[in-house]
């Protein structure tokens, strides 16, 4: 039995990663891990012990950068959210 | 309704609220609505060489959709109670 037949709505898989590890993809280049404490239908979350990674993105260059910065406790607003899944 | 309840228990808490535009704000969190707008007391920008703007700003409030993130202490929330929360779908 995979994890979508007990999942009747896709908001039901986040339900299933409160307490968890969580890998979020956000607007912006950024991307967030940390532990799920809270969510609602709008995608806003509330994770702790997050680390946030911004991409820097160099037009004429390959290589991009990426700079790292960690929250104990962070409210994420959902309009920022493009996907979330495990880490 | 959940985040609405969360941040009125925030009300008198230091919280350091990101915006879109990369503006970081540090401030007493005086009041918030369902919008999640947020109003706030004494506040300092956390990168007042890049964003001068605000210098002279004692007490703003800020509109939710311009907001980020909002960066909290980890002692000023009850992670079972947020948990639990969610779980029921207090939506």
């Amino acid at each position: 039995m995979s994890e979508s037949d007990y999942s009747a709505e896709p908001l039901d898989l986040i339900k299933l990663n409160l307490d968890e590890q969580v890998y979020i993809k956000l607007r912006g280049a950024r991307e967030m891990v940390g532990k799920l404490q809270a969510y609602d239908s709008h995608c806003n979350m509330v994770l702790s012990d997050a680390t946030e990674t911004i991409f820097e993105v160099k037009d004429n260059e390959a290589n991009t950068r990426s700079v790292s910065k960690k929250s104990e406790m962070i409210f994420v607003r959902g309009d920022s959210v493009i996907l979330v899944t495990n880490p | 309704m959940l985040f609405f309840s969360f941040f009125k228990t925030l009300v008198d808490q230091e919280v350091t609220v990101e915006l879109k535009n990369d503006i970081s704000i540090t401030g007493t969190l005086k009041s918030v609505d369902q919008f999640l707008n947020l109003k706030l007391d004494n506040i300092t920008c956390n990168n007042d060489t890049k964003y001068p703007h605000l210098i002279a700003v004692r007490n703003l409030f800020i509109r939710g959709s311009t907001v980020r993130y909002v960066h909290l202490k980890k002692e000023s929330v009850d992670t079972n109670l947020l948990q639990d929360a969610a779980r029921r779908g207090m939506l």
